[in-house]
């Protein structure tokens, strides 16, 4: 009966271990939170982004620090459970009083999130592309809203490739019901007929694409050039590009664009069946530049990996980093209000060969590239945009929001602000 | 010799040089295009490739690399160069033009012609239009096939031109098709468009559908835009007669969509039915057996990086083993503990069900590896444009069952097989009769974790492989096994062809999502019915 309770106190005390955050401690030091699931479901991309901010963290503190003082990271594993995301922001805030957060991924965490940094006014730092429709005082989005990505991947498949039929593909949740919408509507603004747009979301992780696949195929052979845009998330992409692959489409056929599928996600699947398949991003780790070959350099030699990729997230991650540095100095203070109006404006040298600026709705200017994927995981830019694009926080094509701007200078001061009514509205974020 | 003679052998020395300088000039002139490719940008690649058309068959090597992604050139004399990568993770580099091998270059001294779609489809349409008549029938068919999806006049002509020669009655359809399709849309006499009609009425092609709906067009005015009377009424009758076969087809597709589903479903079930069928152990740790089972199959293939067309079958005995052995491992120094307290049996192995997910996360990282997939596992087994069975869902599907029948001749033939059943049955009087129990269930306990890995090594041939790929299966495992009757193995079968057969067809109607929720609503309500699932156990065994 011994060894009984020891396998139940072994159990207990592996699970609450695998749950354990690594605490650090030290005085007079500037505290970076870092928010990213290490375990859970999420952990095959957030890991990667700990790991950036851990490496421009330590190369701060290499290059003197900030302010005189030196750079602290403080991990947390919020295990990829939504609430605890909530949980683990108010810990870093009120028990590690750290100076600002880069954290998140999905949506749903960052939802989580907001109430508790608006609520103790911390400073976030969101690195993953997502669907708009939110401006927080406290947040900085760094990746790409959807007219950074998913409204110029369109404009890209009607113009260039000529398509005529749209499938909008998506996992079921806030992420794609939302960009489809906006995609909807701006494809009828386009002129393309209801009859010519075909839309379907998955749960998470589906595994049998034979269904669908079969009803593509079949919406596209009535002759017209049909185009996918697929916002299907994470795990569910391999088994849908294979059954693509099996069932005889080619990219030539019926070219697919994720907004998804990245240079990490490729690294860890077979890619036969990809190649000339789309993605579109902000960052390939392919383009050519001063800037990106000593970032991916860097990355290589801090984690002691030849083979690991950069990818786009990682991309905003750096700019965050950089700018948040940038906001400081400038500031004199870690002090959230100060740094948050000093971070308007502030502009760093993107990979890409760029400059990003951030706007006063807490997006980005970012250029938008659209590639090819490559059999060897990398993605060959074939569009891009002329210059930057400037991050739109709401949609100008959803009715509810296109009257909708954000705006954190005086006098507007505000991340809702209707043009029409001219009035800010209840919302908080 | 005579003057005549001489006369003419002069003509024809001449005639012979002309050739000769032709030749030259248009092997020359082909030599520069091909030079032009280096370095150059993507938006002026399409006006190169365009010149390669009459080079002819000379082109095909470039053009052809050129698709497969494999043309580079070399950065210091820009030479174009086919690049294949060797084991080492350099470059092999083959020159196209004088058709020599050069020495082996690393990454850093080539530079990839990058290719996108668009130009892809103008290298293949140039491909069709100089092999349309190749002497090879299947290049010659590929031709065909490609040329299909561009029937303009150009093409037309060449496509007629091929049929006069044409003696393969495969690609002697195609041709007459391609041809009839361009005699419906272009040609004045009726006659003529009715034959047309009739040759291609018993076409599932896509473009024929097309062809004769376009034909059927009503404009504004509520008039339709073909204006002779015959030619429509033999139109509509003719698509009404395609899309009859095309709706029963689909419905056979349907079915084989929804049989393959089932596989999968009894695949993953089958482990379970005997742990949770036969020994009644509740086993969360389910679906990390079958996430072993993939990472054995991704193992087994690192160590065979030259063997990746069998390490699949080799991958099979191993992750049973893997599996299998995990499971002993399991129920000796846990289950067996627990045993008759279904609650702490749940507890304990949903801890270990997480901390096997996260050992692989350590050893493997939290991201997906691939485990790729042998050329006789990909493709599809085309019966007509609209019915295809994909080969890796053929050879699963199969696979299941067979791991079925295996199943069944141990548990019905072997002595373990009576063992087992005997404990299962009345484990004191089994003992009481010398049957060792504690050494059965173990047994019994590997054997169930064995087959879940062998699933595992089949789901890594149609999902990622990654630390949660046991999570997903989970449930559905339970489903299947609970809804065709707890220790019943046939019941395990039926229960999960029926569950994959009623998704796909609920799917196209409610969508994915919602198919699923109607699966499991429909799963519910029958089992507040029937408690005990499809096919029950009867007699003494059911106590």
């Amino acid at each position: 009966m011994k060894l009984k309770r020891f396998i139940g106190s072994l159990f207990i005390v592996l699970c609450v271990g695998l749950g354990i955050p690594v605490y650090a401690d030290g005085h007079g030091t500037i505290k970076v939170g870092v928010l990213h699931s290490l375990s859970g479901t999420m952990a095959i991309s957030e890991t990667t982004l700990k790991d950036t901010v851990l490496m421009m963290v330590e190369k701060q503190n290499e290059a003197g620090g900030l302010l005189g003082k030196k750079l602290e990271a403080v991990v947390v594993d919020p295990a990829s459970d939504w609430p605890l995301f909530a949980e683990k922001t108010r810990e870093l805030l009120t028990k590690e009083k750290v100076d600002v957060i880069f954290g998140c991924w999905t949506s749903v965490s960052r939802k989580s999130v907001l109430p508790v940094i608006e609520e103790l006014n911390g400073l976030l730092f969101y690195p993953v592309q997502y669907e708009g429709e939110e401006s927080s005082k406290n947040v900085f989005y760094t990746g790409a809203a959807p007219n950074q990505q998913a409204v110029p991947a369109v404009d890209y498949f009607m113009n260039d490739i000529g398509v005529e039929r749209w499938v909008l593909a998506g996992t079921d949740y806030v992420y794609p019901r939302t960009t489809n919408k906006i995609l909807e509507a701006y494809l009828k603004a386009s002129g393309v007929a209801d009859e010519d747009i075909m839309i379907s979301y998955t749960p998470f992780g589906h595994s049998d694409w034979q269904g669908i696949v079969s009803d593509i195929k079949k919406f596209g052979s009535t002759g017209k050039k049909t185009g996918v845009v697929s916002t299907i998330n994470g795990d569910a992409n391999v088994p849908f590009y294979k059954e693509l692959g099996n069932q005889g489409i080619s990219a030539e056929d019926i070219p697919v664009v994720a907004f998804s599928v990245g240079e990490e996600e490729l690294s860890g699947l077979d890619t036969k069946p990809l190649v000339g398949h789309l993605a579109a991003w902000n960052y390939f780790q392919s383009v050519e530049s001063p800037e990106n070959e000593e970032f991916i350099a860097d990355w290589k030699t801090f984690i002691k990996d030849d083979k690991r990729v950069t990818n786009d997230p990682m991309e905003a991650t750096y700019i965050g980093f950089k700018m948040w540095v940038q906001a400081v100095e400038k500031a004199g203070t870690t002090d959230v209000d100060e740094v948050e109006q000093a971070m308007l404006g502030i502009t760093t040298p993107n990979l890409t060969g760029g400059v990003a600026v951030m706007n006063t709705n807490h997006h980005l200017s970012k250029p938008v590239l659209i590639g090819e994927i490559q059999e060897d995981g990398q993605i060959e830019t074939v569009w891009e945009t002329f210059g930057t694009v400037i991050g739109d926080a709401w949609s100008d094509y959803l009715p509810a929001s296109s009257k909708l701007i954000a705006d954190w200078t005086d006098p507007v001061k505000c991340g809702n602000f209707n043009i029409e009514t001219g009035e800010c509205s209840g919302q908080n974020f | 010799m005579t003057y005549v003679g001489r006369k003419s052998l002069r003509l024809i020395t001449f005639t012979m040089i002309c050739v000769l300088a032709s030749l030259c000039s248009a092997d020359e002139e082909f030599h520069i295009n091909v030079k032009q490719l280096a370095g150059a940008k993507l938006r002026a690649l399409p006006a190169i490739v365009a010149k390669f058309e009459t080079s002819g068959e000379r082109a095909l090597p470039i053009l052809r690399a050129m698709l497969e992604g494999a043309l580079y050139y070399r950065k210091s004399d820009k030479r174009i160069v086919a690049a294949y990568r060797t084991e080492t993770g350099d470059f092999r580099l083959d020159d196209l033009l004088e058709g020599i091998d050069l020495e082996v270059a690393s990454k850093r001294e080539i530079k990839k012609i990058v290719v996108n779609n668009r130009l892809r489809g103008q290298i293949r349409k140039i491909i069709a239009r100089i092999t349309l008549t190749s002497g090879d029938r299947f290049v010659r068919e590929l031709a065909v096939d490609n040329m299909l999806n561009d029937l303009n006049k150009e093409n037309l002509l060449l496509l007629r031109a091929a049929r006069k020669k044409e003696k393969d009655d495969d690609i002697l359809s195609k041709l007459n098709m391609a041809i009839a399709i361009d005699d419906l849309k272009h040609n004045e006499s009726t006659q003529l468009r009715l034959d047309a009609i009739d040759i291609i009425d018993s076409s599932l092609q896509p473009i024929v559908v097309n062809t004769l709906n376009s034909l059927l067009v009503i404009d504004a005015e509520g008039m339709p835009i073909e204006k002779d009377e015959e030619v429509r009424e033999r139109a509509m009758k003719a698509k009404e007669s395609i899309e009859l076969k095309i709706s029963f087809y689909e419905v056979l597709q349907r079915i084989f969509y929804g049989l393959s589903l089932g596989s999968i479903l009894l695949l993953i079930a089958t482990g379970l039915a005997i742990t949770f069928g036969v020994m009644g152990v509740i086993n969360m740790a389910h679906g990390e057996l079958i996430m072993l089972g993939a990472y054995t199959a991704y193992v087994v293939q690192l160590l065979l990086p030259n063997g990746i067309e069998y390490s699949i079958l080799i991958a099979i005995p191993a992750a049973f083993a893997v599996s299998g052995l995990c499971g002993i491992l399991i129920e000796r120094y846990v289950i067996r503990y627990l045993r008759g307290r279904p609650l702490e049996t749940l507890l304990a192995t949903f801890g270990i069900s997480l901390i096997l997910q996260q050992t692989v996360r350590t050893i493997f990282s939290p991201l997906n590896r691939q485990v790729v997939s042998p050329t006789w596992l990909s493709g599809s087994l085309e019966i007509n444009p609209v019915f295809a069975l994909t080969y890796n869902r053929l050879y699963i599907l199969a696979f299941a069952v067979l791991v079925l029948l295996c199943l069944q001749l141990v548990l019905k033939k072997t002595k373990l097989g009576l063992q087992v059943r005997a404990v299962s049955q009345n484990r004191e009087m089994a003992r009481a009769m010398g049957v060792r129990t504690e050494r059965v269930d173990a047994l019994t306990f590997g054997l169930g974790a064995g087959v879940a890995g062998v699933a595992g090594v089949a789901l890594s041939q149609l999902t990622n492989v990654g630390p949660n790929l046991g999570q997903a299966y989970i449930v559905d495992s339970f489903m299947v096994v609970v809804f065709g009757g707890v220790g019943n193995l046939w019941g395990t079968m039926v229960g999960g062809f029926t569950l994959g057969v009623a998704n796909k067809f609920l799917e196209p109607i409610t969508g994915p999502v919602l198919a699923n929720i109607f699966v499991l609503i429909f799963i519910i309500l029958f089992i507040q019915k029937r408690p005990s699932g499809l096919f029950p156990q009867t007699g003494r065994a059911a106590e």
